[in-house]
């Protein structure tokens, strides 16, 4: 909690991006696996990715960052060879 | 007038990795609004200055103390995004005039949705457009007032059930038809007008990049699939808003200076009911609403055919008097 006399005027934010700090994988029931073996590195669930989860790595692949990823199941969904599949959360 | 002609689209593999709209907001799982306005901050760069109106796309960025955006963003009221915009593009102007600040392209940007566009904002929106403002105006239309608790607005289309349009045995849902919006501001003659939808996103990215670049207003219509209120799976937002797009139900298409060219769909329309039946707000239709609606989707879809014949055909006789 912040107090108001911390407020900049005008309760305007001045830090870009300060979402960040709220971490959204706790929403989430299920959580994407990557087959990397079929993953064509098309990065078709990193365009398509809502919370911008997903980051590419140096070898191409494109990492799901499971701290954001709300298990919404559009990137196994729209995958072009089936390679992530969704598994319920343990 | 024209669009900007060193622009030549953005390329699938060489797609800006940037991001401009942070992890961490709190959209719904398998929401296409933001992800739309994610693509579109992307295809429009950090050289810009974003005004939202009320709606889902606010309340989710912009939880006090945090904001998911990080490009200037400013939020006044429900009604007065485009009046907003007008604002920042007069004093941007004139600060450059009067050398306060360096001369550049600066873009400037009104998200609304639909509420905030077809309803409330509609006046704002046409006075902007008409006094030729150089901006892009961009409506997010998830099709009812989500962030409420999903009642209807002018934008929900025919048979769909909201919580201020119940279906039962005396009403089948909203009964009006969607409100055209796109059309609405094809009238003011604005130099760019287009339809959008995040499924399509290399469509959605150059048509946003274009529309920026192009000087005077710009008006732009997206489509976004909402699990939430649309009653449907959050993984099938990417695929209704695809077949939205494939059963003409929202063709994506473009109007630069007047002069229409359809994008999608290319083929021949896929039946509504392929769209209509993933999704819970349409559920208790029966087959004869069903017809009604497809009547409609394969009539508007002739009269925008139309629309782009007639265009060049016009054109022709012009240049043949």
């Amino acid at each position: 909690m912040i107090s108001w006399q911390k407020l900049n005027l005008g309760a305007t934010i001045t830090e870009p991006g300060s979402a960040r700090q709220f971490l959204t994988g706790d929403w989430r029931t299920q959580r994407p696996i990557l087959d990397k073996d079929a993953c064509i590195k098309c990065g078709r669930c990193w365009i398509y990715c809502p919370e911008a989860a997903y980051e590419a790595d140096e070898e191409g692949y494109f990492k799901c960052n499971l701290d954001y990823c709300k298990g919404c199941g559009i990137c196994a969904q729209e995958c072009p060879v089936g390679a992530i599949t969704m598994v319920l959360e343990e | 007038m024209a669009v900007a002609k060193d622009f030549t689209g953005f390329k699938a593999r060489e797609l800006p990795k940037e991001e401009y709209f942070s992890p961490g907001h709190r959209g719904c799982q398998g929401c296409a609004g933001a992800l739309a306005v994610r693509m579109i901050l992307k295809a429009v760069g950090n050289r810009v200055i974003v005004t939202s109106a009320t709606g889902c796309m606010e309340i989710i960025s912009s939880p006090f103390p945090q904001t998911a955006w990080e490009v200037p963003w400013i939020h006044v009221a429900f009604e007065n995004a485009a009046a907003v915009a007008s604002g920042i593009e007069a004093g941007l102007k004139v600060l450059m005039r009067k050398g306060r600040l360096k001369e550049e392209k600066i873009f400037v940007l009104a998200i609304a949705g639909d509420g905030g566009t077809a309803d409330i904002g509609l006046q704002a929106l046409s006075g902007a457009l008409e006094r030729g403002h150089d901006f892009v105006y961009i409506c997010i239309d998830n099709e009812a007032y989500m962030n409420t608790g999903i009642q209807r607005s002018s934008s929900t289309p025919y048979g769909a059930r909201t919580t201020t349009s119940p279906a039962g045995r005396k009403s089948i849902g909203q009964m009006t038809w969607k409100k055209n919006v796109a059309e609405i501001a094809v009238a003011h003659h604005i130099p760019y007008v287009a339809t959008v939808c995040p499924s399509y996103y290399l469509d959605l990215m150059n048509k946003v990049k274009k529309a920026a670049l192009t000087p005077g207003p710009a008006y732009i219509h997206c489509l976004a699939p909402c699990p939430t209120g649309w009653r449907c799976a959050p993984n099938l937002a990417i695929e209704i808003g695809r077949l939205a797009v494939e059963t003409g139900v929202f063709p994506l298409y473009e109007v630069i200076n007047g002069e229409y060219k359809i994008q999608y769909p290319h083929r021949r329309l896929k039946p509504v009911r392929e769209y209509l039946q993933l999704q819970g707000r349409f559920r208790h239709l029966t087959d004869e609403y069903i017809e009604i609606i497809q009547k409609r989707v394969t009539e508007d879809m002739a009269k925008l055919r139309a629309l782009e014949k007639f265009g060049s055909f016009y054109k022709n006789v012009i240049a043949n008097l």
